[in-house]
């Protein structure tokens, strides 16, 4: 048996929460350092997991299943593919990276303890392949999330972490409630009680069950992701949380939503996706150009980040629902690069918050003079965000509304004014926050330290070399989703001869 | 040498890179040196190019290489690579070897400048951004120069950030420019889609299966996005802000690189446009119209760089126009003419301009000749030759766009010459009211100013060598060499034109001699105008000085109502309607459970606790079933 780099994966970083919490009170460096140190490891495991990993496989790899409740069909099932192992480098880059460079102010135990939990709750959900062990992972990533907005967050942090649990814990509850039917569905079916994805992904519905049971799932998706217009969670909870949380809220932890819609909604409901795929392309372009717009209108950098993620997610969900393989691998693509910017955005609006203690940007004005680091560094991210080519954002950006076209190609037109929106907002921000003759209170801002270089240069260099090269990436990713556009388009099972599924043996 | 024809691009790269490690420790001057080094080792490989392609037989100069893939999905297969071919080969000679003189002049320019070495960061990666627009073999990385040069525009237009006019602008150029740039990511989804390919030779090759409609579709898209490179109608008025960058930023800009950049586009993309003749005039209308409104706005304009950036936005209106009428080669005559005397004129504005002390406005200048004598006499060839008057450059390029457009229609034509009217008029104007007449800057601001300082020898310089150029520059497309100039160098690439402007020799003698007798007359009128009076608004009409109240409607039309709508989309969608109906359920649930008041916090607190120990028992459950089985 090969090395469980999964179970490690999942492992590790809840077992480092629990050594963190465990630690006395001494000095907050050992806990913080033992926190990275826990961090880079996991990040050495998934490192070496990639390398290991066969690119032109459309399977799921490094597969480890274990029975554990026979009696009720849920088992430890973990495995990746080429979708879900991007997400879990995603994860195991940004942790680190957070946890160095958006340090608590305070009780630096709890914090870096639930930081862990909540990476191994994230890494949990990319791998799991039993629809019930993945809810365990989803409703987990709740907690820490939970206890990072209300414990180190900002002034209206209790509202925001409030909203964020009722609201999404909303979401799950459908989604709890499908997982149910659907392996009910299975079992009527085969005789079989399981909730392994694979086995699930042959259960015929009717088409009015299938739209039902594809809602259910999108609701707690959606929600996550999030989608226009249940979002309004999340510019209150990426605002009010403290820098870290906000990194990978937004980075990480929102990725469930739309990774999500592309594990569950299109594998479970092939006919489903197809027939409402108009109907979630038009919330994707709403949001797109929704969010771009309300950005328009913020005062406050991080709200507008936030609002610019919105219409990011707007372009996830269209190469999703575009059901091309040029639109599904932008798609991917670009969960990896929005984490990789937003993580960026965040982490420098924590820094500037750290030295200026406002985000308002009438408050802040002309920081390029005394920070010109700090600038181009911005610089860069907002230029990723917007979709300069030759930096990552562009590459996904471009299969996404590219393959968008092809099957949709009105929706696509729409979307492309997004395109325009993004460069208003951002470079007006930029404008109100670094150029124009600095104030007095402003002209000492001290520049990036060698720390927060040290934090930053890793994204930057990603999303250069994204930008650049991003074929590595890509060829992964291809397989997979080939695999994921022709089980979409299967014909429906009007026309379908019955399926024999591995366990199956029929009614 | 073909095969190393990515090192034009590369260089550039090159000093990009070592200017962003070690800019500020080479400081002023190296910085500089190493800037202008890597453009000129540019230009040293395009000629060698250059000479290498020209010593293939005309039907095999077409070269294409390709380096790596950079995206491959599915149908779509890109592939980083270099199309060398007479028009590309002509683009890079004078897009580098301007450049070159420009960074060389900038030495001396952004002298004492306190981000010396950001400078040219900037320009080296221009420089790379437009080399690889015009050598690309594919539409998507053209689209990455494309894109490039936009936003070195705007790190360059908003080089001195402190000053907000500055930042405003530059913002104002890269959003004009996203605009237009939709338009080329539709066009290449409409390619993408019909043909499976963004390959230019497959897409020529298979232009025919596009169908008449989609090609329609696509050039108009990819006309939207030459509006906004090339600052035409109705994207034009980005541009004139420009000019909040530094003066050689304005000459590269307007002269070598970016807005040349659309008109390149439509003369690459011309099997397209051949096959879309409706296509074709609205691209010749919109030139012709464009020539002729930025024109009058040159008229009455008081910064020496608004007159020069609305002459360039009439002078690209000239090229847009031979573009529609198919008369490709004529373009790009105009286009390189256009490169030497109009990166002359802003270099000598620069000399100006930094030896008054940053003064631009024209009515404070005035008896310059004397003080300035080598930015007077190279200036004095640049106005003469984008006047019109023979036998410079100019006369030669713009009559070869004027014989095109007379057969495509007299009423282009006559808006054409009207325009060549107003050129010679405004220059000379801008001429006279510059150089001639009482030194105005010795009365006015209290009389305290320093005499005028003529600049540096390596501003001087390439002051000299564009005025060679733009006087001789004619040479290039000669009416009467044609089988041995720009024209059959240039056939393989456009194939037969629509018009063969030389046909007819009388007829051309003819246009010719209106020409330059609209030269003439433009010219006389205005050195007759303003040839002791710098204060006529009867001439400079409100109108004129308010660009036809273009950016006031703008801001009526789009600007205002936009922001109007974010502040509802922010204010009452997002916060009343969408928050407030979450919140108001919400509000309903914890109204009905009026008992348990407790809920708002402490609930949520231990339930997610809860959670917690509970997941933490199923994990220890799984694990050690896991381990132990």
């Amino acid at each position: 048996m090969s090395f469980p780099y999964l179970t490690v994966l999942v492992l590790l970083p809840a077992a480092g929460a629990v050594a963190v919490a465990a630690l006395p009170r001494v000095r907050r460096q050992v806990h913080e350092t033992l926190g990275l140190v826990v961090a880079l490891a996991t990040l050495g495991f998934t490192i070496a997991m990639a390398v290991q990993m066969r690119p032109q496989d459309p399977g799921y790899q490094f597969v480890s299943h274990h029975v554990w409740a026979s009696s009720i069909g849920v088992s430890w099932y973990v495995g990746v593919d080429g979708i879900s192992v991007f997400l879990v480098l995603l994860a195991g880059v940004l942790f680190p990276l957070a946890l160095a460079g958006a340090r608590s102010r305070t009780d630096a135990r709890s914090f870096v303890a639930w930081m862990l939990l909540l990476e191994s709750a994230c890494i949990g959900s990319f791998v799991s392949l039993d629809l019930v062990l993945f809810f365990l992972f989803f409703e987990l990533t709740l907690v820490p999330a939970y206890f990072i907005i209300s414990g180190w967050g900002f002034e209206r942090r209790a509202y925001a972490a409030v909203k964020f649990f009722v609201y999404t814990f909303l979401g799950s509850a459908f989604l709890l409630v499908g997982i149910v039917v659907v392996a009910f569905l299975h079992q009527s079916q085969t005789g079989v009680l399981t909730f392994a994805l694979p086995a699930l992904e042959h259960t015929r519905f009717s088409s009015t069950t299938g739209i039902l049971l594809f809602l259910a799932f999108t609701a707690a998706f959606a929600v996550k992701a999030p989608l226009f217009p249940l979002h309004t969670w999340s510019p209150d909870a990426y605002a009010e949380a403290p820098a870290a949380g906000s990194v990978i809220i937004a980075a990480v932890l929102a990725k469930l939503g739309t990774y999500g819609l592309i594990r569950f909604d299109l594998n479970l409901f092939p006919h489903a996706s197809r027939t409402l795929a108009p109907l979630l392309l038009t919330l994707a372009v709403i949001g797109v150009l929704y969010g771009a717009l309300v950005a328009c209108a913020q005062s406050d950098l991080k709200r507008l980040v936030a609002y610019s993620s919105l219409a990011q997610v707007g372009f996830i969900a269209l190469g999703t629902f575009a059901l091309s393989t040029e639109g599904l691998v932008g798609g991917v693509l670009l969960m990896v690069n929005h984490g990789l910017v937003t993580a960026g955005f965040f982490l420098l609006i924590g820094w500037i918050y750290e030295r200026r203690k406002s985000w308002q940007l009438s408050e802040l004005g002309g920081l390029q003079s005394p920070a010109p680091l700090m600038a181009a560094a911005f610089t860069v991210i907002m230029l990723a965000s917007i979709g300069l080519p030759g930096l990552n954002g562009f590459v996904s950006e471009f299969l996404v509304l590219a393959g968008t076209f092809l099957t949709h190609r009105w929706w696509a037109v729409v979307a492309t004014a997004g395109v325009v929106g993004a460069a208003l907002y951002l470079l007006w921000a930029y404008q109100q926050a670094f150029h124009g003759p600095p104030r007095p209170s402003v002209a000492t801002t001290a520049d990036l330290s060698w720390a927060e270089r040290v934090v930053i240069a890793p994204l930057i260099v990603l999303v250069v070399l994204l930008g650049v090269y991003p074929q590595p990436v890509i060829n992964r990713i291809t397989p997979a989703v080939d695999r994921l556009v022709a089980h979409v388009e299967q014909p429906a099972p009007a026309a379908q001869p019955a399926v024999a599924t591995t366990q199956g043996t029929g009614r | 040498m073909l095969h190393a024809a990515y090192l034009m691009a590369l260089f550039p790269l090159a000093g990009f890179v070592v200017l962003v490690l070690a800019g500020r420790r080479l400081g002023d001057p190296w910085a500089g040196w190493v800037g202008t080094a890597a453009v000129s080792a540019s230009f040293v490989v395009a000629c060698l190019s250059l000479g290498s392609l020209w010593g293939e037989p005309a039907t095999a100069r077409h070269f294409v290489e390709n380096y790596y893939t950079w995206i491959a999905v599915g149908h779509l297969q890109v592939h980083v690579g270099v199309l060398v071919d007479p028009l590309s080969m002509t683009m890079c000679m004078f897009v580098t070897g301007v450049s070159a003189l420009i960074h060389l002049y900038s030495i001396g320019y952004m002298r004492r400048d306190s981000e010396f070495s950001k400078f040219f960061i900037y320009m080296n990666l221009f420089v790379f951004s437009m080399v690889v627009l015009v050598l690309s073999d594919n539409l998507l990385v053209t689209f990455v120069g494309w894109e490039g040069v936009g936003v070195c525009s705007y790190f360059l237009i908003a080089y001195w950030h402190e000053r907000p006019t500055a930042a405003s602008a530059g913002k104002k150029a890269f959003v004009y420019n996203r605009i237009g740039d939709a338009g080329f990511l539709i066009a290449m989804f409409l390619i993408f889609s019909k043909l499976k390919t963004l390959d230019m030779v497959t897409i020529f090759a298979h232009r025919a299966s596009l169908g008449p409609d989609a090609t329609t579709a696509a050039v108009l898209l990819l006309l939207l996005a030459a509006t906004g490179k090339s600052a035409q109608i109705p994207l034009f008025n980005w541009l004139p802000d420009a000019m909040e960058g530094p003066t050689p930023v304005s000459a590269l800009i307007h002269a070598a690189t970016m807005v040349t950049a659309g008109v390149y586009l439509l003369c690459r993309m011309n099997p397209l446009l051949a096959n879309s003749p409706d296509a074709m005039w609205v691209i010749a209308v919109i030139g012709g119209v464009t020539a002729f409104v930025a024109a009058t706005i040159a008229t009455s304009q008081q910064d020496i760089k608004k007159v020069l950036a609305f002459s360039t936005v009439s002078q690209i209106g000239y090229m847009t126009l031979a573009a529609g009428t198919g008369a490709y080669v004529a373009a790009i005559f105009l286009m390189v003419a256009h490169a030497f005397y109009k990166a002359l004129l802003f270099l000598g504005a620069g000399s100006v301009i930094h030896g008054l002390h940053d003064e631009q406005d024209i009515k404070r200048m005035g008896g310059l000749a004397r003080v300035l004598p080598w930015t007077y006499a190279t200036f004095l060839v640049a106005w003469l030759a984008i006047a019109g008057i023979p036998p410079l450059s100019g006369f030669w390029a713009k009559g070869d766009v004027l014989d095109n457009a007379f057969r495509k229609s007299p009423a282009l034509w006559a808006l054409g010459v009207l325009t060549a009217v107003l050129t010679a008029y405004y220059m000379t104007r801008l001429f006279v009211v510059t150089f001639r007449g009482e030194a105005r800057w010795a009365t006015q601001r209290g009389g305290s100013h320093e005499p005028p300082h003529e600049c540096p020898w390596v501003m001087r310089l390439p002051l000299v060598v564009l005025a060679v150029l733009a006087f001789a520059g004619g040479i290039l497309g000669l009416p009467w060499v044609h089988r041995a100039g720009l024209g059959s160098w240039l056939g393989p690439v456009f194939g037969p034109a629509l018009y063969d402007a030389r046909e007819g020799a009388g007829l051309q003698v003819v246009l010719a001699v209106v020409d330059a007798l609209a030269a003439v007359i433009g010219l006389g009128v205005a050195a007759w105008a303003w040839r002791a009076e710098v204060d006529r608004p009867t001439l400079e009409p409100q109108f004129l000085q308010r660009v036809w109240y273009w950016d006031d409607a703008y801001d009526a039309l789009v600007g205002r109502p936009g922001q109007a709508l974010a502040r509802v989309a922010s204010v009452v969608v997002e916060s009343r309607i969408i928050d407030g109906a979450v919140n108001g359920v919400a509000e309903a649930v914890r109204a009905s459970a009026a008992g348990v008041r407790r809920l708002q916090t402490g609930y949520v607190r231990n339930y997610a606790l809860g959670i917690t120990l509970g997941l933490a028992a199923v994990v220890a459950f799984v694990v050690s079933r896991v381990w132990w089985s």
